[in-house]
C-alpha cells in the first residue's frame, strides 16, 4: 500500500481545522446574570434589615426587632459553614460529620479574645470567672497574646486551619475514604468536646465562654455593634461565595470534582489526590473556623455543645436540604433548616428532632438535587414546555 | 502543523522483517523519537525473558517481545495467555518475577512505580471506559492534558489558545468535536472509549497500550475506532490486545501480529503469516 497522504483526494478530504468558538467553552463567568442579580438583590435586603433596626423605633411598622437581626445574622454564620462543608463534601466528595470542630475552635479563639476584653473593662486583675473558680493565677500558655485581637483574629484561623492540615495530611495519607473518613471525623469532634467539657484544660468546661461585654472597646450589646457584626457576617459570607465559586470554576475545581467521580482516573491522568483534597479540607476549616468567630459575638456564648456530633450532622443536612455542590443551595438550605428549627422549637419543642431526620429523609428520597435541584428541574420543564 | 503530521504517516517499514523478530528501527521512524525516551536502536518497549508467577502458576513464561518507534503493534492469543499481565508488568502493576523490561534504552520499568512509568510516557486504557461523567468532554481532554499538575499550577492554570487548538485536534481525531459541550456520561460506550484514548493522548505518551479496544462496541463503532488507530499509525508507539480478529486484520495491515499463547511468544508475523501458522490455528484459531 502506498502512502496516501499525499493523494490529493485524501488531503481535500482533511477537514479544516474548527474555530475555537465551536468547541471550547466561552470564557467562564463567575455566575450567570440572573444568579448575580438574585444574590446582590437578597444581600441588599439583607443590608437593609439592620438599618430599619436602628432607624424606626419599635412599634414602627418598618422595624425590625433586634432579635430577627441576632437570628439573621446567625444563620449566615451558619450559612458561611454549610458552604465551607459544601466544599469538601459537595465537590470532593468527602463527606464530613466534624465540621463543627473547625466551627468552634474559630469561636472559641474569638471567645478567648472577648473573654480578656470583658474582663479588662472589668478590671485590670480581672480574670474570667471559671479561672477564679480553679484558683488559677494566670492565662494557661495556650491564652497567651490572645488580649491582642490581631492575634485572636490569627488563632480563628491558624486553630482549625492547623488542626485540618495535619488530620487530613494523615488521613488522606493513609487513603481513609468514603464513610471510614466520615466517621473518624465524627469521632475527633467527639473527642474534642469531651476534651472541651474538662474544667482543668482551661476551656471554661461546661459553660464554655460567655457573659461578654465588650469588642475592641464597644459595648457587643449595643444596637450599632450588632448591626455592625451583622454586616460584617453578610459581607464574609458574600466574599466566601465569590471565593469558593471562583476556586471551584477553576480547573483546580474540575479536578476536585474529579476527585469526586473518578478518583483512581485521576491518578492515570497525572494527579495526586492527595495534595488536592488536603488543600481543600484545611481551605473549608478555615473558612468554618471564620464562621464560628463571627457566630460567638453575635450569639454571646460558645460551649463544647458546639462540638457535639449531632451538630455537625445538622450541617451535612444544611448542605444536602440545599443542594450539594451548588455553593447557593447549602446557603438557602442552612436559612431554610435554621428558619424551621426556630419555629418548630417554638411551637413544638420536642418535636424537632424526629422533623429533622423527616427533612432529611424526605430530602434524600425526593431531592436528590437538594431545593436548587428542584428550581433548575422545574426551570427545565417550565422550558421543555415552551418549546413543545 | 497538519502538514507536518502527513510527512510522519509510516512508510510499511516494518513488515519487511516480520519474521526476524527484530527491531523496527527503520530510518522513517526517526522523526517520531520521543523526548527523555533514548530510543536510538529505534525500539520503545523491551521485554526480555519476563516471567510472572502467580503460586506457581505461570502467567508469563520467558516472554521475550520488543516494540518499535511509532509501530503499531497487535497482540491476540486465547484467554489465559498472558495478555493483560504482561500490560501489568509494563504499567508496573505486577512485578515479574525474572527477566527485565525496558523502556528505550535506558528506562528500566521493573523498578518505577505506576505514577512514574505514566510520567515517563507510557499511556495504559483499560479494558471498561473510565473518564469523567460529570465534566463535559472538553474538560476531559483538558484535565488529562500535559501539564504541571501539582495544586497550585492547577489552581493558577489558564488555556491558552494554542492549548484550545491542540484539544480541538484530539477532539476532531477522535470525532468527538460536535460533543465537545456534553457531559461525558451522555455518550455511547464506544464514544467513551474514543474519549479516553483522546485523554491518553492529551498525556502525549510515547507508547499507548489498548486493552481490548473495541470489547463492547457495535460494528460501526468498531470500525471507527480501526479508523482511528490507523491515524494513529505512526505518531504514538500503540500496543493493542484484542480478541476481535476482523479488527485485527483491519488495524494490523502489513504489520506485526504476536500471537501469545501460555504466557510466551508462539508466533510473530503479519496477519496472513499468523493466520496460516498451523500451531497457531491449533491453539486459537482453530477453536
Amino acid at each position: 500500500m502506498s502512502s496516501p497522504t499525499h493523494d490529493p483526494a485524501v488531503l481535500a478530504a482533511i477537514p479544516v481545522r474548527p474555530s475555537r468558538e465551536s468547541f471550547a467553552p466561552p470564557r467562564a463567568r463567575l455566575f450567570p446574570p440572573i444568579v448575580w442579580a438574585g444574590v446582590l438583590v437578597v444581600a441588599a435586603l439583607l443590608a437593609v434589615l439592620p438599618l430599619l433596626n436602628l432607624v424606626f423605633p419599635a412599634g414602627h411598622a418598618l422595624h425590625i426587632s433586634a432579635f430577627t437581626i441576632a437570628l439573621l445574622g446567625k444563620f449566615m454564620c451558619y450559612a458561611i459553614a454549610a458552604l465551607a462543608l459544601d466544599l469538601v463534601w459537595g465537590y470532593t466528595g468527602i463527606l464530613s460529620l466534624g465540621h463543627g470542630l473547625f466551627f468552634a475552635l474559630g469561636g472559641y479563639a474569638h471567645g478567648m479574645y472577648l473573654m480578656r476584653a470583658t474582663a479588662a473593662a472589668q478590671g485590670a486583675d480581672r480574670l474570667p470567672d471559671f479561672m477564679n473558680f480553679l484558683d488559677w493565677k494566670a492565662y494557661p500558655w495556650f491564652w497567651s497574646f490572645t488580649d491582642h485581637f490581631p492575634y485572636a483574629m490569627l488563632l480563628v484561623v491558624l486553630a482549625p486551619g492547623l488542626l485540618a492540615l495535619v488530620f487530613g495530611f494523615f488521613a488522606f495519607r493513609s487513603r481513609i475514604k468514603g464513610v471510614y473518613f466520615s466517621i473518624i471525623t465524627q469521632a475527633l469532634t467527639f473527642a474534642a468536646m469531651l476534651l472541651f467539657f474538662r474544667n482543668e484544660t482551661g476551656f471554661g468546661g461546661n459553660n464554655g465562654f460567655t457573659d461578654f461585654r465588650e469588642i475592641l472597646g464597644f459595648s457587643i450589646t449595643a444596637p450599632g455593634t450588632k448591626a455592625a457584626l451583622y454586616l460584617l457576617t453578610l459581607a464574609i459570607l458574600l466574599g466566601a461565595l465569590v471565593f469558593a465559586r471562583g476556586l471551584t470554576q477553576s480547573k483546580l475545581g474540575r479536578v476536585l470534582t474529579g476527585i469526586r467521580d473518578g478518583e483512581t482516573r485521576l491518578m492515570f491522568v497525572g494527579y495526586d489526590p492527595h495534595w488536592f483534597k488536603l488543600f481543600i479540607w484545611t481551605v473549608s476549616a478555615v473558612l468554618c473556623g471564620i464562621a464560628g468567630a463571627l457566630y460567638v459575638p453575635q450569639v454571646g456564648i460558645i460551649n463544647p455543645g458546639e462540638m457535639s456530633p449531632a451538630n455537625s450532622i445538622e450541617m451535612v443536612i444544611w448542605v444536602a436540604t440545599g443542594g450539594r455542590g451548588t455553593l447557593i443551595g447549602p446557603i438557602i438550605g442552612a436559612g431554610v433548616v435554621n428558619g424551621l428549627k426556630t419555629w418548630f422549637t417554638g411551637v413544638f419543642p420536642e418535636f424537632w428532632l424526629y422533623a429533622l431526620g423527616l427533612i432529611f429523609v424526605l430530602v434524600t428520597l425526593f431531592l436528590p438535587r437538594g431545593i436548587v435541584g428542584l428550581v433548575l428541574m422545574l426551570r427545565e420543564r417550565l422550558q421543555a414546555r415552551r418549546a413543545a | 502543523m497538519i502538514d507536518q503530521r502527513r510527512q510522519c504517516m509510516p512508510a510499511q517499514a516494518l513488515a519487511d522483517d516480520a519474521n526476524t523478530g527484530g527491531s523496527g528501527g527503520s530510518s522513517s521512524y526517526s522523526r517520531h523519537r520521543p523526548e527523555g525516551v533514548d530510543t536510538a536502536h529505534g525500539v520503545i518497549l523491551y521485554l526480555e525473558d519476563i516471567t510472572v508467577s502467580f503460586d506457581g502458576f505461570r502467567a508469563l513464561n520467558a516472554l521475550t517481545l520488543d516494540i518499535g518507534v511509532g509501530e503499531l503493534r497487535c497482540i491476540i492469543g486465547p484467554n489465559g495467555a498472558g495478555k493483560t499481565t504482561m500490560m501489568d508488568v509494563i504499567t508496573g502493576k505486577t512485578r515479574p518475577s525474572s527477566g527485565t523490561a525496558f523502556f528505550g534504552q535506558s528506562i528500566d520499568l521493573s523498578r518505577m512505580s505506576e505514577t512514574a512509568i505514566a510520567h515517563a510516557g507510557i499511556g495504559r486504557k483499560f479494558q471498561r471506559p473510565t473518564v469523567f461523567e460529570q465534566h463535559t468532554v472538553f474538560e476531559n481532554l483538558e484535565l488529562a492534558m500535559k501539564a504541571d499538575k501539582r495544586v497550585r499550577r492547577t489552581l493558577r492554570a489558564r488555556l491558552t489558545g494554542e492549548q484550545i487548538d491542540t484539544i480541538g485536534e484530539r477532539l476532531q481525531l477522535i470525532r468527538l468535536l460536535g460533543e465537545a459541550h456534553r457531559p461525558a456520561g451522555l455518550l455511547s460506550h464506544g464514544q467513551k472509549q474514543w474519549l479516553e484514548i483522546g485523554m491518553l493522548l492529551m498525556q502525549e505518551p510515547q507508547l499507548l497500550l489498548l486493552d481490548e479496544p473495541v470489547a463492547g462496541m457495535t460494528d460501526a463503532e468498531t470500525e471507527r475506532t480501526a479508523e482511528l488507530l490507523n491515524e494513529l499509525r505512526g505518531k504514538h508507539s500503540l500496543m493493542v490486545v484484542e480478541h476481535d480478529m476482523d479488527f485485527v486484520s483491519a488495524i494490523a495491515r502489513d504489520g506485526k501480529v504476536t500471537v501469545l499463547h501460555e504466557g510466551s511468544v508462539l508466533a510473530e508475523g503479519t496477519m496472513d503469516a499468523v493466520q496460516s501458522d498451523p500451531r497457531v490455528v491449533e491453539v486459537y484459531l482453530g477453536r
